[in-house]
């Protein structure tokens, strides 16, 4: 259930300073992401300016300032992942869907996010699209992976 | 308490709860720092003020470790000059290599730390960050890739502006400095003031140059051009040509101005005398009707914006005359433009400025009259040398001249609006006279010199105890106004400066220089005020004639459409 930022507030009744974490996780889960609209709110109701709030957001890969795609890819970069090669699996998947990690394509289908670990390391190296797990993928497997997404999209 | 601690071998004195950097700079041994701002409390981030601690051989940095008894340390041992040394390499592996395109080149400290540590070859190379430079405001320039992240601008924003305009984004290898949400400066909360340029260790901040349009008019011959130069800059100059910091040089500047091309130099001073005897007469009014106290000086455009963004509600406060800038600006295009017929559109006027906001100000909507801007361009200091370099006016030898009539005389009571102290000053001595007939004893306020941060004073004026308060730094300034906020009343006039300092301090002012320059600067204003004949405002006689012949009286019709302004609340990213 989306909750709008001014209930979210409501539970933050002696609000300050160390609260700025929690809260955007609020927002964040609550919205999916970090609308500029909302970090000001958060911000005028903090009192922390907005500088310092987005340094502190873009300090951690778990904000997201764009809402996630139709398809949310999370690519796990933990350490058994990247043993096996996440991070090429990573470019590939940047370069099929061409945006960069972070960030949603402009149809807005896909996004992809990179987690540190989804605690599959079994599976490695491990995405999920969605909550859904595809394991051991390689470069040749992602085209397909998401291939088969676009024709979901498409029918 | 005084401890002992040994330095190089070498036994020296200390106080307990020092620094090893302060001890260190004490006794005149030098340690390289980069994130260090004298003053503010350390950061411990960019590690070049490392020493080794001699007993255990680590490395510790001095900025921010404490002296204890019987602390041994090294400053120089080949272990802390290596790492230095790496430390330096590792920043210029991420940094373009266009010193000699850089406006910091031969005047930036990673150029002098990398000469001091012999740096001589590339040892460490990899991909460097692309990032693009933000041109977006009118005053400043951030270019992120020249950037080696120490921080003190993001410490100067919000430590002593109050602003935060900027701050760390992302982490690690993907860190840099910016605004929220990747915006630009222009719609940020910067109010221009410059401070971060003058902390700024490389080009990564430098004010936006207007040199070009300036010499295309100084070319063309259908143009007049006319130049004006603020109160502090003739004592801001000297340093820069090898003269003992805070020598007046009005009279080689006159001459310079001259050489290089401009037709008419005037001297902001004499816009300054007229600020005051419209704020006066505002101040005066306000309090005779009891309506909008305290009357906050409007001269600092970094405070001006301050206000409209972070404190609109005291916007009714703020005097509504224009800046002595833009109150000289408007007075040339009309009152000269008329008496020397000279058309006004075809006047091209410059402003020399310590100030970088002063750009931001010049291009404010409601500084232009029927689409005409009444100042075209402003140069800083800074580039003012390199205008005068870039000419090639020796200003060593030069036979000094006198600024032209009718806007070229000021009163030593205009040029005090260099200094923290000096609009209040010279307000007060004005004021004092209209509403008693006589002189301020002595026309000197000393409580509201100097450098501290607030000054505040209680003058007796007949029947009325006028209450007056100095701050400069807009962080002091929004304690201030929130006393008065919380009810505090016994102050009727206030002068903010956003530059710790006031203007001698500006943020458009020459690089690398400390207090004591400032001091400097401020005593040889303080010095011509006392050699000065006419102290005060109101006996300016270009001034009185101005009113006599064109204006009529202050705040009247005339004064109103050419001298006064009003503000808006401003929604920036906050
Ligand atoms: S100019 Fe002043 S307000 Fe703007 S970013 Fe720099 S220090 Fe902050």
């Amino acid at each position: 259930m989306k909750k709008n930022v001014e209930s979210i507030f409501e539970q933050y009744p002696k609000s300050g300073r160390p609260d700025l974490i929690p809260l955007l996780q609020d927002v964040q889960e609550s919205y999916g992401w970090l609308s500029e609209e909302n970090v000001v709110k958060v911000s005028q109701f903090l009192d922390i300016p907005v500088s310092n709030i987005f340094g502190v957001a873009t300090f951690y890969n778990q904000f997201r300032f764009q809402p996630v795609g139709e398809y949310h890819i999370q690519v796990c970069r933990g350490t058994a992942c990247h043993v096996l090669g996440s991070s090429t699996v990573l470019k590939e998947i940047e370069k099929q869907i061409k945006v960069k990690a972070g960030n949603t394509t402009k149809d807005g289908v896909f996004s992809i996010e990179i987690v540190a670990c989804i605690g599959a390391c079994g599976l490695a190296p491990v995405i999920s699209v969605n909550g859904e797990f595809h394991a051991k993928v390689t470069v040749e497997s992602i085209k397909s992976i998401i291939d088969s997404y676009k024709t979901i999209e498409k029918k | 308490m005084s401890i002992t601690i040994e330095v190089n071998n070498k036994k020296i004195e200390a106080k307990k709860d020092e620094t090893i950097l302060e001890v260190l700079n004490k006794n005149g041994i030098h340690v390289p720092t980069l994130c260090h701002i004298k003053g503010m409390l350390p950061d411990g981030a960019c590690r070049m003020c490392l020493v080794e601690q001699k007993e255990s051989g680590k490395l510790i940095t001095s900025c921010s470790a404490k002296v204890y008894d019987g602390l041994e340390v090294l400053t120089h041992s080949p272990k802390v000059t290596e790492a230095r040394k790496v430390i330096v390499e590792l920043l210029l592996s991420n940094h373009p290599d266009d010193c000699l395109y850089c406006v910091r080149n031969l005047n930036c400290e990673l150029q002098t730390l990398s000469e001091n540590l012999n740096v001589r070859e590339r040892r460490i190379s990899g991909k460097k960050n692309q990032l693009k430079i933000d041109r977006s405001s009118p005053s400043i320039i951030r270019d992120p890739e020249k950037c080696i992240l120490c921080g003190r601008c993001v410490r100067v924003c919000e430590e002593v502006m109050g602003v935060s305009a900027i701050d760390f984004v992302n982490r690690g290898n993907q860190s840099y400095i910016g605004v929220a949400f990747d915006k630009g400066l222009n719609i940020s909360s910067c109010v221009n003031c410059g401070q971060c340029i003058v902390v700024c260790p490389t080009g990564a901040l430098t004010e936006k140059n207007h040199f070009s349009e300036i010499i295309q008019a100084l070319n063309d011959k259908s143009k007049q051009v006319v130049v004006q130069y603020a109160p502090a800059i003739s004592v801001s100059l000297a340093e820069e040509f090898g003269l003992p910091i805070g020598t007046d040089m009005v009279g080689a500047l006159n001459a310079a101005l001259r050489k290089i091309g401009f037709n008419f130099v005037f001297d902001t001073t004499f816009a300054a005398d007229l600020t005051i005897m419209e704020e006066s007469a505002e101040l005066i009014k306000r309090v005779q009707e009891n309506k909008n106290l305290p009357i906050i000086s409007s001269c600092c455009p970094s405070w001006v914006k301050y206000a409209e963004e972070f404190v609109p509600e005291f916007l009714d406060n703020v005097s509504s005359c224009k800046s002595p800038q833009q109150m000289m600006g408007s007075v040339i295009k009309s009152y000269f433009a008329e008496k020397s017929n000279i058309k006004k559109e075809d006047i091209y006027s410059v402003s020399l400025m310590p100030c970088t906001a002063k750009k931001f100000e010049a291009q404010r909507e409601e500084m232009t009259t029927n689409g005409i801007s009444d100042v075209d361009a402003v140069l800083t200091t800074r580039e003012l040398v390199k205008f005068i370099r870039l000419y090639g006016v020796n200003m060593l030898d030069i036979e000094p001249e006198v600024a032209d009539s009718p806007l070229g005389t000021g009163t030593s009571a205009g040029k005090l609006f260099g200094t923290s102290g000096g609009v209040a000053e010279a307000a007060i001595r004005t004021a004092y006279y209209k509403l008693t007939g006589t002189e301020l004893l002595n026309f000197r306020i000393p409580e509201i010199r100097g450098f501290k941060n607030r000054k505040e004073a209680k003058i007796k004026i007949g029947d009325l105890e006028l209450g007056v308060a100095v701050v400069n730094g807009l962080g002091n300034a929004k304690k201030l106004l929130d006393e008065i906020s919380a009810g505090r009343s016994d102050i009727h006039f206030i002068e903010i400066m956003a530059c710790p300092g006031g203007c001698i301090a500006g943020g458009g002012q020459p690089l690398n220089f400390d207090q004591e320059a400032f001091k400097k600067r401020a005593e040889a204003l303080y010095m011509i005020d006392n050699n000065a004949f006419v102290k005060v405002s109101h006996k300016n006689p270009d001034v009185i004639n101005l009113y006599n012949n064109y204006l009529k009286e202050p705040l009247g019709e005339k004064s109103h459409k050419l001298l006064h302004t009003n503000y808006t609340k401003r929604n920036v990213l906050k």
